[in-house]
Order: structure tokens, then C-alpha cells, then sequence
């Protein structure tokens, strides 16, 4: 036996620890999960767990809330991606530029991501949005307008904006960051060969920064798929159905109406559901990812 | 046509300054070389004339049309990158043609234009490749290729041939020389290496800390520096300066006595000299011959010898500690620690006055007389 292979082999038991012990850490829950979710299993009705097939898939899917919470979650995943994205490549363009102040103003823009979910989201209810006592409130009057009700009349919007706050700084940092190792030289021979900062933008920075925004992209969808203390602090997913995702609908069934089988059927619907955007998304970024 | 006029041109950075009053003229069709040391101001010069850099004053003139304050794309120049600045998510095509789309010109023109430049510059095959496929020199001919396609009025080169290895350096050095021929185009260089000054040059400029210390064709410069900073800078080996002092002046030149003891006449003008001022000896590697130790006044102790197969760069030691760098054939055959006898060409010979400046030579004055 070779030595490569005899190396090979060992290597193979060294690693094997550890290995085991990721796969215990996915296996376990997942089947857990799945045995959950083919039985009858109500914490209100202890005792009764019987097998019953699929039934808890067929109740989640024609779960009133379903439909909802699945178009819910896309829009929101779909609108706070545009937002960040397109704001995110602005400012850091915009704080790329050398002016005064820059190392204070770069900090306050990040500095929102390091709020926890749950304070970003009731700093947002009780000081921002209320429709009494709340900042926009108070601007709204300033100039004579009616104050609005957000979390009443634009439940779903008043979140996107929420979670946009939240994860722009993200974006800001990666792309900010991407934006210095734009060289130099080639935008001073862009700037010779007559293009203006329009067309510097858009042939120059924005192929640049294609793999930071793809990184952004799927790292934040991976996070927003699964939004759920700022909607359980301030709408708690209503009103009705409006602002109940996937993450929030599963809490409800499985903590609201103790129906531990048919939020492991959801859980696993959700795992599915995710599973389909890694795919599309390592296609779509992945290509722009290894494409050096 | 494209003359370039420098008029005074002055650039601080703070209360640093970095161009200390330039005043120069290009010509249609010349090619100049800005040369230095690294830090002399040669790369901000050239970014200047580009738009690139904003001057603090002065002007510049491109066809008596004043330009200091214009954009860099309105300049009409081009310039090579000494990285390339390639774009690279661009094919080669692209890359040639960007310029001319910005200008909104038509498809026509724009495909005749770059694949006019892709024929000179054999590019053809590479025009649909992306500069990460493409190796150092054919990145080189493609920047190069870039400001082509625009004919503008004047190309700019910054250090073009710096990231190039030694072999691939030579070669685009010759294609540089042609491509100048070709193009019939009026060309301004940066280098800190004198090979390619001396090369390629119509008209050299030597900067020192900010200033120029000396303007000419290679030939000019070579055999007749203003000063010491630029007999030193021009040649390899570098020339060999030996103090002295000057023993007597007459029509015939100047006879200095070297701190050897050894005595030369040089013959240069006497008019600026007093005897007994000290002055510097300047002679270049192959004016200097070596001998037998008996037949020459001047001796010296041979330190290390450089084999380079057509010649042999021979470092000696004189006497009294002054360091001589001496090119001999290459089949010479001293050993370490000899004594050997040295013998200069007079006539061959520099003489720096105290300030370092170059005394005129007796020939060279009559010439100019």
C-alpha cells in the first residue's frame, strides 16, 4: 500500500470524530422532526400518538394561514433583498468618497446590525412608529399630515422597513469593504478614456461589485427566511394573516395551538421550501462565485 | 501635430513639494523619456500633463491651446498603466473599444479602429479572451492597444514595462521603438531604468528632486552632463568620481592633482577656475584602461571582478581608499588583491567644479563658439 493512500486512510479515521458528531447533530433532530411530523401529537391530548401517515402535511398545506405566510415570506425576503441591495450599493459608493468625518460616519452605519432583533424591533414599535407618541407621528403632524397607524394599516411594509434597517448595514460592510480594492489606476484609465462617474458606476463599480452583492444576496436570504422577533414583537403576525410568515406560522401551530406534529410537518415543509432557494441561489451565485 | 508646452508647473502635496518649477517643450513626433530616481517627481509630471494630478500653478499647453485645467478625457491623450488597469470583466475587444462607445462613435468605425490595433499589435487571436487569460505581455500590448484605437495626440507611458520579466522587458522594448516608428507619434515615457531612456529616447529629460536637471538626447547626456547628478545617474557602471585639486589652469585645460597625488590635465575650459579649488574627476568605466603596475603613476588594488562573458567589470581601490569601476574585455584575467596601474583618458574626462557642476569642455566650447 502506497504511502498517499496509507495517508489518505489515516487522515480519514482522524477526521471521522468529528464528522460523526455533525452528523448526529443534523440526523438526530431531522428525524426527530420527521417521526414527529407523521404523528398524532397534541400536547392537549397527551397519550394519543398514534400513527397517521401524512395527514399533519395535509392539514399544514391547507392551513388557511399557509398561503399567506408563504407569499408573506417571499415578499419579504424579496423587498428587504432589493432594498439593502440597491441602498447598500448607494451609500457605500456615496461613503467611498474621501469628506470629513467619514471613519464617524461609516461606524453609525454599521452600528444598526449590532442591535439585537428584539430591541431594532420595539425601539421601532415604541419610538418610531407609534401612532401617538412615535417620531413619524410627530413629523407627520409637523407638516399638518394625518399620522398613520403602521402596524395597523401597513403591517407587512412597517416590517420590511424593520428588517431593511437592520440588515443594510450588512450590506454596507461587505460591499464598503469590496469598493476598497477597486483599483485605482483603472478608473483613473476609464476617466482618460472620457467616461464620466455615470458610466464609471456602471462599467466599472457595479461589475466589481457583482460578488459582493451575490455573497449579500444569498447570505441574507438565508437569515430572512427565517424572520421571526421582529414580527412576534410588534404585530405578532397580524393583523389576521398579513405579516405571518413561514417562521412565524410554525411557532403559532406549534406553541399557540400545541400541535407539536403539524408544526414538525411545517418545519419540514419550510426545510423543503429552503432547500429549493439554496439551489436556485447557488446557480444563480454560485456561478458568479467561482468565476474568477 | 502635438507640441506640449510645460510652463512653470508646480505641485505640492501639503508643504511637500513635488514639482519645483518645470518648464519644458515637447515636439510633434518626439520621443521623450522622463528619467529618475524613484521620488523625483517623474510619475506626478506625467499624471499632470494626463489631468490626473492637479497642479498647484503653472501651464500647460497642448497646441498652444492652454489644457491645465481641462478633464482627462477632454485632453486627448492616452496613457499606458505601469499595473495595465486592464478592465477585467471585459473581453480584449471591449477593452479596446470602450473609449470609442464612450465617445459614441458607430459600430463601423469602432471594429475597423480596434481591429486596425489588433493587427499592428498582433492581437487578432486574443480579442475575445478576458485580460485574466492573457499573460504579462500580451496585458501590456493590450493597454497599449487601448490607447491606440483613439489616435489621440499624445501617448503617455507610465513605467509600461516594470512588471515584465527581464526577457519579455527587451523584446516590448524593441516593439515600443517600432511601434513609435509606425505610428509616426509623439510619445512621453516614465522610467527610473536608464536602459530604456537611453533606448528608446529622441529627447531625455533627467528629474531630480522635483526639478530637471537636464534635457537632451542620449548621446547629449551621456558624453556631456551638466553636473554630476546626471554623469552619475546615465551609464552602467555608474561613473567613478575622484576628488582633487586644482593645480594650475591654462589655455590648454585644467591640471588637477587627485588626493593620490596623481596629476591630469583635462581640457576644459580654465575660465570659472581658480588653482587650488577642489573639484571632482569623473570618468566613465570604459575610459579608464588598466595596465602593468610600472608603466603607470596611478596605482591601484583590484577588489572584486564581474564576469559578464563580453566584458568584465573590474571595482578597484586606489591608494588612498577611492573606489574606480573600470570595464576591461571580458577575457581579462586579474586576480583579487593585485596591484595594477591605472591609465585615464583625459580627454575623456569630467571635471566638476565645487558646486558640482560640470566644467565645459575646451572642444565643446569651440563648438558652440
Amino acid at each position: 500500500m502506497g504511502i498517499a493512500k496509507q495517508n489518505a486512510r489515516m487522515s480519514r479515521y482522524m477526521v471521522s470524530p468529528s464528522v460523526l458528531l455533525l452528523l448526529l447533530w443534523m440526523i438526530v433532530p431531522l428525524s426527530m422532526t420527521i417521526y414527529f411530523s407523521l404523528i398524532r401529537y397534541n400536547l392537549l391530548y397527551p397519550g394519543e400518538n398514534e400513527f397517521i401517515g401524512l395527514e399533519n402535511f395535509e392539514y399544514f398545506l391547507t392551513d388557511e394561514g399557509f398561503g399567506p405566510g408563504m407569499s408573506n415570506t417571499l415578499l419579504l425576503v424579496g423587498s428587504v433583498l432589493l432594498i439593502t441591495v440597491v441602498l447598500g450599493v448607494l451609500i457605500s459608493v456615496l461613503v467611498n468618497q474621501a469628506f470629513w468625518g467619514q471613519g464617524i460616519v461609516r461606524v453609525l452605519l454599521i452600528s444598526p446590525f449590532f442591535i439585537m432583533p428584539t430591541v431594532n424591533a420595539l425601539v421601532w414599535k415604541n419610538l418610531l412608529l407609534d401612532p401617538v407618541a412615535g417620531v413619524f407621528t410627530a413629523v407627520w403632524t409637523f407638516f399638518g399630515a394625518q399620522p398613520i397607524d403602521w402596524f395597523t394599516d401597513y403591517p407587512l411594509f412597517s416590517i420590511i422597513m424593520i428588517v431593511s434597517w437592520q440588515w443594510l448595514p450588512f450590506a454596507i460592510l461587505l460591499l464598503m469593504t469590496a469598493l476598497q480594492s477597486l483599483d485605482q489606476e483603472q478608473q483613473e484609465a476609464a476617466r482618460l478614456d472620457g467616461a464620466g462617474p455615470i458610466a464609471l458606476f456602471r462599467y466599472l463599480t457595479l461589475p466589481h461589485l457583482a460578488r459582493p452583492i451575490a455573497v449579500v444576496v444569498m447570505i441574507e436570504t438565508i437569515f430572512l427566511l427565517s424572520i421571526f422577533a421582529e414580527i412576534f414583537t410588534t404585530t405578532g403576525g397580524g393583523p389576521g394573516y398579513e405579516t405571518t410568515n413561514l417562521a412565524y406560522l410554525i411557532y403559532s401551530q406549534a406553541l399557540l395551538q400545541f400541535d407539536v406534529g403539524l408544526a414538525s410537518a411545517g418545519g419540514l415543509i419550510a426545510v423543503i421550501l429552503a432547500n429549493v432557494a439554496a439551489f436556485f441561489l447557488v446557480r444563480l451565485v454560485g456561478k458568479s462565485l467561482t468565476d474568477k | 501635430m502635438a507640441d506640449l508646452t510645460i510652463k512653470n508647473l508646480r505641485k505640492s502635496y501639503g508643504e511637500t513639494e513635488i514639482l519645483k518649477g518645470i518648464n519644458l517643450d515637447i515636439k510633434d513626433h518626439e520621443f521623450v523619456v522622463f528619467v529618475g530616481p524613484s521620488g523625483c517627481g517623474k510619475s506626478t509630471l506625467l499624471r499632470s500633463i494626463a489631468g490626473l494630478e492637479e497642479v498647484s500653478s503653472g501651464e500647460i499647453f497642448l497646441n498652444d491651446k492652454e489644457i491645465t485645467e481641462l478633464a482627462p478625457a477632454k485632453r486627448d491623450l492616452a496613457m499606458v498603466f505601469q499595473s495595465y488597469a486592464l478592465y477585467p470583466h471585459m473581453s480584449v475587444r471591449k477593452n479596446m473599444s470602450f473609449a470609442l462607445e464612450l465617445a459614441g462613435q458607430d459600430k463601423e468605425t469602432i471594429n475597423s479602429k480596434v481591429d486596425e490595433a489588433a493587427r499592428i499589435l498582433e492581437l487578432g487571436p486574443l480579442l475575445d479572451r478576458k485580460p485574466k487569460d492573457l499573460s504579462g505581455g500580451q496585458r501590456q500590448r493590450v493597454a497599449i492597444g487601448r490607447s491606440i484605437v483613439r489616435h489621440p495626440e499624445i501617448f503617455l507611458f507610465d513605467e509600461p514595462l516594470s512588471n515584465l520579466d527581464a526577457a519579455l522587458r527587451v523584446q516590448m522594448r524593441l516593439e515600443l521603438a517600432r511601434l513609435h516608428q509606425d505610428l509616426n507619434a509623439t510619445m512621453i515615457y516614465v522610467t527610473h531604468d536608464q536602459v530604456e531612456a537611453m533606448t528608446l529616447a529622441d529627447k531625455v529629460v533627467v528629474l531630480n528632486q522635483g526639478r530637471i536637471e537636464q534635457v537632451g538626447s542620449p548621446m547629449e547626456l551621456y558624453h556631456h552632463p551638466v553636473n554630476e547628478f546626471v554623469a552619475g545617474f546615465l551609464g552602467m557602471p555608474k561613473m567613478s568620481f575622484l576628488p582633487g585639486k586644482v593645480k594650475s589652469v591654462s589655455a590648454s585645460g585644467v591640471t588637477a592633482e587627485l588626493t593620490s597625488g596623481y596629476e591630469i590635465e583635462v581640457p576644459v575650459s580654465s575660465d570659472s577656475i581658480q588653482p587650488g579649488s577642489d573639484v571632482n574627476i569623473g570618468v566613465r568605466p570604459e575610459h579608464v584602461i588598466i595596465t602593468d603596475k610600472n608603466s603607470s603613476k596611478f596605482q591601484a588594488i583590484l577588489d572584486v571582478a564581474e564576469h559578464l562573458g563580453s566584458d568584465t567589470y573590474c571595482y578597484v581601490k586606489t591608494l588612498d581608499k577611492q573606489m574606480i569601476t573600470i570595464r576591461t574585455p571580458g577575457d581579462f584575467l586579474g586576480t583579487f588583491g593585485e596591484t595594477i596601474g591605472l591609465n585615464l583618458d583625459p580627454l575623456q574626462c569630467h571635471l566638476f567644479d565645487t558646486n558640482g557642476k560640470a566644467v565645459p569642455r575646451l572642444s565643446r566650447a569651440a563648438e558652440v563658439a
